[in-house]
């Protein structure tokens, strides 16, 4: 049974923007130094960045469930 | 506000950290046998056993708490048949110990058809020492779970799942608590009727957040929450931390109490050797 809720949207945004943002930058961060690095070109076609590459995408698509989507992704078969 | 963590590895702990758990409230922890880091040989199961049921419970009574282990052969370990006969055939004594609470935490690693042999074997005991040893309700000892981690974890789960389902009625679900549940694998398991165990580690298991996502998605009913604090970069306080992530979104003590205290208290209390009972939260005046 689901808990009832005790934020609102707008308060949960208000407090988790800022570490939301810190871990986009870490993302960010994280892709610019892999590409920056010798033998960036060829990194890029490995299947961990792909698997990045999807789950921003899927992270862009919106609707519920986006933390199981993504798990769901990163799962072998 | 007192708290049971019902999966935490303190072999892998310096006594300072029992201190630090018992200034934070922690009032029991229950430590399931694990990897210790390199393979072991039999004879190193047994001296292992031995620190979980007789060390361990002294360190963490320095600090008035009470410590209760579970025994198995890991996962990890779990390739090697031959290894996994001999150590299961020294296990069913070491249940019989007074601080011991069940089999575990057995489950899959990589998800080979050896390690599913083994943790068949491994229920099978759960069942059979029951019956010799305890004569007591229930229908075996409690059983304890690991899911494997990471791209393994959902195909895993779902093979833990269909092997408990061949035992039938064997298996009473109240009686098992499936760990390391996460977005993905937390539904299954509550809806087969078992505990759900929710870890909280850096990189490769849950975040606070992301662990009161789940409590406040999937009810609070038949879930715990664990710091495993084992060998990685690991903090024993992470069940704290998820606490304060629940109160910090307005969560009631009585959520708390469920969450944290009782729900460990009502799982653990199906062995006769657990001494805590839960707890009601009463306003006075």
């Amino acid at each position: 049974m689901m808990l009832e809720p005790r934020m609102t949207a707008q308060e949960a945004l208000d407090a988790y923007f800022l570490e939301t943002r810190a871990k986009l930058l870490e993302i960010a961060a994280t892709l610019d130094r892999i590409e920056r690095l010798p033998g960036g070109a060829e990194a890029s076609g490995d299947a961990r960045l792909r698997f990045v590459a999807e789950a921003l995408e899927l992270l862009k698509s919106g609707g519920p469930g986006r933390a199981e989507r993504i798990q769901r992704l990163y799962s072998m078969a | 506000m007192f708290i049971i963590d019902p999966h935490c590895h303190m072999v892998s702990r310096t006594t300072a950290d029992y201190e630090t758990m018992a200034i934070a409230g922690v009032v029991a922890i229950s430590e399931p046998a694990f990897w210790a880091g390199y393979d072991r040989s039999p004879a190193g199961f047994i001296d292992y056993y031995r620190q979980l049921t007789e060390t361990e419970p002294k360190r963490a009574a320095q600090f008035g708490i009470q410590h209760y282990s579970w025994i198995c052969l890991n996962p990890k370990e779990a390739e090697d048949l031959g290894k996994a006969r001999e150590v299961l055939a020294e296990i069913p004594k070491f249940l019989s110990r007074p601080t011991v609470l069940g089999v575990g935490e057995i489950g899959l690693n990589k998800n080979t058809p050896n390690e599913a042999k083994v943790f068949q074997q491994h229920v099978q005991l759960a069942i059979d020492a029951w019956e010799k040893q305890e004569a007591t309700a229930g229908k075996h000892h409690l059983i304890l779970i690991h899911t494997p981690h990471l791209e393994d974890k959902l195909k895993g789960t779902r093979m833990i799942l269909d092997m408990l389902k061949d035992f039938g009625s064997a298996i009473d679900p109240s009686r098992v608590l499936i760990d390391h549940v996460e977005e993905h694998t937390i539904r299954m398991v509550k809806d087969a009727g078992y505990w759900a165990g929710m870890t909280i580690y850096p990189v490769s298991k849950c975040t606070p957040q992301r662990a009161v996502d789940m409590i406040e998605v999937h009810g609070a009913e038949h879930l715990c929450v664990n710091a495993a604090a084992d060998w990685g970069v690991s903090d024993p306080l992470q069940t704290h931390r998820t606490m304060l992530e629940a109160k910090r979104r307005g969560h009631s003590l009585e959520t708390l109490m469920t969450v944290f205290y009782n729900n460990p208290a009502v799982f653990f209390g199906q062995s006769p050797r657990f001494r805590l009972k839960p707890l009601r939260v009463t306003e006075v005046g």
